[in-house]
């Protein structure tokens, strides 16, 4: 209800008081940080490549004078954390934090590289590639939970694509492993989607299940029959597609179009997912199920059909997600090669809350700390990769206890539908 | 159009919600059907609206036999139903809400809200309903949500309408409009079911007057020939008096001082801004106002259960702005909670472990890390007795026992002990007429022992009766007073103020 606010000069006590004061600490805290230890680093400089020599169009290398930039780094930090503190409430707390942890994480990255060279388009590259299963898996987590059936089991379905995906690849060529894994993605979203609607199973536990029972099967597999025939896993890759003239674009060419196919599915499907969401019939229903399936049933809308749709269309996107670790990377299957990213999903998708557009848009900032990590590791920095590989799921942490910025869940999340 | 329900029972396991009831709805009429919370008209009327199907019986439509497969069926058929908690999605708009389930689209299935705003606004030309098509219903305060039902209903095309308790979340006036609406639905030529508990609404907007019990239809009536004493005592079952019998008003001193108190709902809009009152022994405090003018939270922060933005909270010249719960509990405060299934009680837990909740720490029940269950038991079984909560025994599960009885449960848990203030949220909220008449009676009693109490009620009647002081809460502020030093309480003054009309 609106309601006029409370004259200026009485200071109260509120959420986004808080809020901001838990985002200036942080910014204070990053900005001694920087200068501390990222500034200290002596004269030199560090250099960012942005184009390789064979690039159509070739920019010159970026040259970062590093003491120079983490002292100003560090000066904006702390304007940004000061001023947070002393406005309270009524700033961005979401932009300046976002713009601040960008900052120390380039402050970061000049310290890393002081005195050699880093190929920028390079690493985004990598992020954009590795970031595509968890946009896939948090998609696949946007349309489940979008009609309030919560997805745990994202991770297993991601691996069963992908098993199945180097199981068919290498029977049936690319193709075939690509429409087996999604088949097989949509049919274990099904058997979700009759455990928890039809047979009110737990969510949690139903997602748990079919997680362990994947991993099972899969892991037998690929240690009992994978090891005596090997043809039976040993998938071709899909070649990298360049988009004429797009793909001469310099820095974002490279990033976003000279890919293969899995990029550009990935980038289609958040895209059709909006759509579908956000601007049809079949969207508003489903929206419609996931906060308040009791008014769509008295308007007879079929929860539990929607339900089961949607679930098994999740299913299919995290099968087609799964297959990329096969198919579009080693072409082959490992035990347990999806490694938590399905969980990583799930975290995408509320960092990103619940939108197609803004879980791609997490699944980005994890992706670019899951590569940052693997090229730092060449650069052997003094501070353990791993600990820059963290910060993104200490944000997710941060976002969902809803310290800065509440993210708000399709109301009936989780919660089964029983029909009277 | 005409609807005939025939014989028509419902289960719902052993409990018989409907049995062999026979009703029949008439276009451009207004039929009323009358019974306590619990007697069965909600249960009935989700049969008519398709949402449960019947156990027996059946529905005649134009004396064609109909079966309602699904909501959808109904719909189809024509029977719209506003629900008493309203269907509606909150994060939609209203122009969403309205069309969900039968919304025009364009190609690739795309939804035409373009036309779906246009439809909205024509059917509130046609009706003289203003809603703004493209606000979201959760910025909407109830009695234009209220109207959003209606539209929906009326875009479905609907001969027949059901209302389910329409007007127990609108103040006076807003009842005042919906009883217009009702009535220019009813020259449209629409059938209407109007479904409430409350006598004067049934006598001033019904055509014809059916009376529900346990199920069954006991009784008939037509306003103008039945009066309401006749009606009440079809509904009850028994003779009823309305009134509430109390002493004489003596107030002792101040026990609770709220002064400039401020407190914020979750998203920091202000839900009580800069309010003040004061409470004194021996006196019972009313507030009114229409749900969702920071009632809630200003019983919660008094509670101790919600954080205090600004301002103080005094009792007995003890700040107790920051204290917690369990402190407030220790001074002798005592809290009925707004929502006995949610907050009031724990429906797994046993009669004797609710009546515990707030007092398990005490020596008399636990020694050090060990539970006294025995001394539990018999104190529960004592404090049940001394309340009048009807349980088969103290071991039997909260959640089994009717409403009434939970409450009164609550009443006991808090009141069993030397209480100094009360505060109670909806204390009588969805209670048949004897445990309301009991939990009047206790809280009466607790005046006249010398407590402070501070009630709040969405229901008029209810505050009017029992109250020395009545104040009226309007986004967030007290707006007026009324009773002891302030103007004599009124029906239609308080009402004036419960809509923020200036007094």
């Amino acid at each position: 209800m609106a309601i006029e606010t409370v004259p200026a000069n009485r200071k109260l006590d509120t959420q986004a008081g808080r809020q901001s004061r838990i985002a200036a600490v942080l910014l204070i805290g990053l900005s001694a940080l920087t200068a501390m230890v990222f500034a200290q680093v002596g004269d030199g400089d560090a250099v960012f490549r942005l184009s390789r020599a064979t690039d159509a169009i070739v920019l010159p290398d970026l040259a970062v004078p590093a003491m120079e930039f983490n002292y100003i780094a560090a000066g904006i930090l702390a304007f940004l954390g000061v001023r947070l503190w002393i406005r309270g409430g009524s700033g961005r707390i979401s932009l300046s934090l976002g713009f601040g942890l960008l900052l120390a994480v380039a402050a970061f990255l000049v310290w890393a590289t002081v005195g050699k060279a880093f190929s920028l388009t390079g690493m985004l590259q990598a992020t954009v590639v590795r970031a595509v299963p968890i946009a896939l898996g948090a998609l696949a987590g946007v349309l489940s939970e979008r009609v309030a059936v919560t997805n745990i089991a994202i991770e297993g379905m991601l691996l069963a694509g992908a098993f199945t995906g180097a199981l068919a690849g290498s029977l049936l060529g690319g193709w075939g492993g690509v429409a087996a894994a999604v088949v097989v993605g949509g049919l274990f979203g099904l058997l979700l989607a009759a455990l928890v609607v039809t047979y009110r199973v737990d969510q949690i536990i139903a997602g748990v299940v079919i997680n362990l029972f994947v991993l099972g099967v899969t892991s037998y597999v690929s240690s009992q029959v994978f090891q005596e025939y090997r043809f039976l896993n040993n998938a071709p890759v899909f070649r990298v597609i360049s988009i004429p003239l797009l793909s001469d674009i310099p820095v974002i060419g490279p990033v976003l179009f000279q890919q293969n196919i899995f990029v550009y599915g990935a980038l289609i499907m958040v895209a059709v997912a909006t759509y579908y969401l956000f601007y049809t019939r079949s969207g508003l229903r489903a929206r419609a199920v996931g906060e308040h399936p009791r008014a769509a049933d008295t308007l007879g809308i079929d929860v539990y059909r929607i339900r089961y749709v949607n679930v098994t269309i999740a299913g299919m996107v995290a099968g087609f997600g799964g297959a990329w670790l096969t198919l579009g990377l080693v072409g082959r299957f490992d035990e347990n090669m999806t490694g938590g990213r399905g969980f990583i999903a799930l975290a995408a998708m509320i960092f990103g809350r619940w939108h197609p557009v803004g879980a791609l848009m997490a699944a980005l900032i994890f992706g670019f700390a899951d590569s940052l990590q693997q090229k730092l590791a060449l650069l052997q920095t003094p501070i353990p990769a791993e600990f820059l590989a963290m910060a993104p799921y200490l944000a997710t942490i941060v976002v969902v206890a809803g310290l800065i910025g509440r993210a708000r869940a399709p109301a009936a999340d989780g919660k089964p539908y029983i029909k009277e | 159009m005409e609807i005939e329900l025939r014989g028509i029972t419902k289960r719902f396991g052993e409990v018989v919600a409907n049995s062999d009831v026979n009703l029949t709805i008439r276009a451009g009429e207004v039929l009323g059907l009358l019974g306590e919370n619990g007697a069965g008209k909600s249960t009935l009327m989700n049969v008519l609206s398709g949402l449960y199907r019947p156990d027996g019986g059946e529905i005649l439509i134009d004396g064609k036999p109909v079966q309602f497969r699904g909501p959808g069926d109904a719909i189809r058929a024509g029977i719209g139903m506003v629900h008493q908690h309203f269907m509606l999605v909150p994060v939609f708009t209203v122009a969403e809400n309205v069309v969900l389930g039968v919304e025009p689209t364009g190609p690739v299935d795309f939804l035409d809200l373009k036309k779906a705003r246009a439809q909205v606004r024509e059917i509130n030309e046609t009706y003289g309903l203003e809603v703004d098509p493209d606000e979201f219903i959760e910025n909407l305060p109830v009695g234009v949500q209220q109207r959003v039902e209606i539209i929906k209903v009326l875009f479905r095309s609907a001969n027949a309408i059901i209302f389910d308790e329409p007007t127990a979340v609108l103040t006076p006036q807003e009842v005042t409009e919906f009883f217009a609406i009702v009535k220019s639905l009813r020259s449209a030529g629409k059938a209407i079911v109007f479904i409430t508990h409350k006598l004067h609404e049934i006598l001033e907007v019904a055509d014809r007057i059916s009376v529900l019990r346990e199920g069954r239809i006991v009784g008939e009536g037509v306003p103008g020939k039945t009066t309401d004493l006749e009606l009440a005592e079809m509904m009850v079952g028994r003779p009823v008096s309305f009134n509430v019998a109390k002493k004489p008003f003596s107030p002792g001193p101040v026990l609770l001082d709220v002064q400039h108190l401020t407190v914020l709902r979750e998203n920091d809009a202000v839900a009580v801004n800069d309010l003040s009152l004061n409470v004194r022994a021996g006196e019972i405090v009313g507030i009114a106002g229409v749900q969702g003018n920071g009632q809630s939270e200003l019983v919660e922060a008094l509670a101790g259960v919600r954080r205090v933005a600004g301002g103080s909270v005094m009792f007995q010249g003890k700040d107790i702005t920051g204290a917690s719960a369990r402190d407030r509990h220790r001074l002798g405060m005592a809290h009925i909670p707004e929502d006995r299934q949610r907050t009031g009680i724990i429906a797994a837990f046993t009669v004797a472990e609710n009546m515990v909740l707030d007092t398990y720490y005490d020596s008399r029940f636990s020694h050090g890390l060990a539970m006294d269950w025995q001394a539990v038991n018999q104190n529960s079984a004592a404090a049940a007795a001394a309340f009048d909560v009807r349980t088969p025994s103290v071991f039997e599960k909260a959640g089994h026992l009717s409403g009434g009885n939970q409450q009164k449960l609550v009443v006991a848990r808090e009141l069993n002990r030397d209480t100094k203030l009360l505060i109670a949220a909806q204390p009588t909220r969805g209670l048949d007429v004897g445990s309301i008449e009991y939990i009047h009676k206790r809280i009466v009693d607790a005046r006249e022992e010398g407590d402070g109490i501070l009630i709040v009620s969405s229901e008029l009647d209810e505050i009017m009766s029992l109250c020395d002081r009545i104040l009226v809460m309007f986004k967030g502020r007290v707006v007026a007073e009324f009773g002891a030093a302030g103007r004599p309480a009124n029906k239609n003054d308080i009402g004036l103020a419960m809509a923020g009309v200036a007094a």
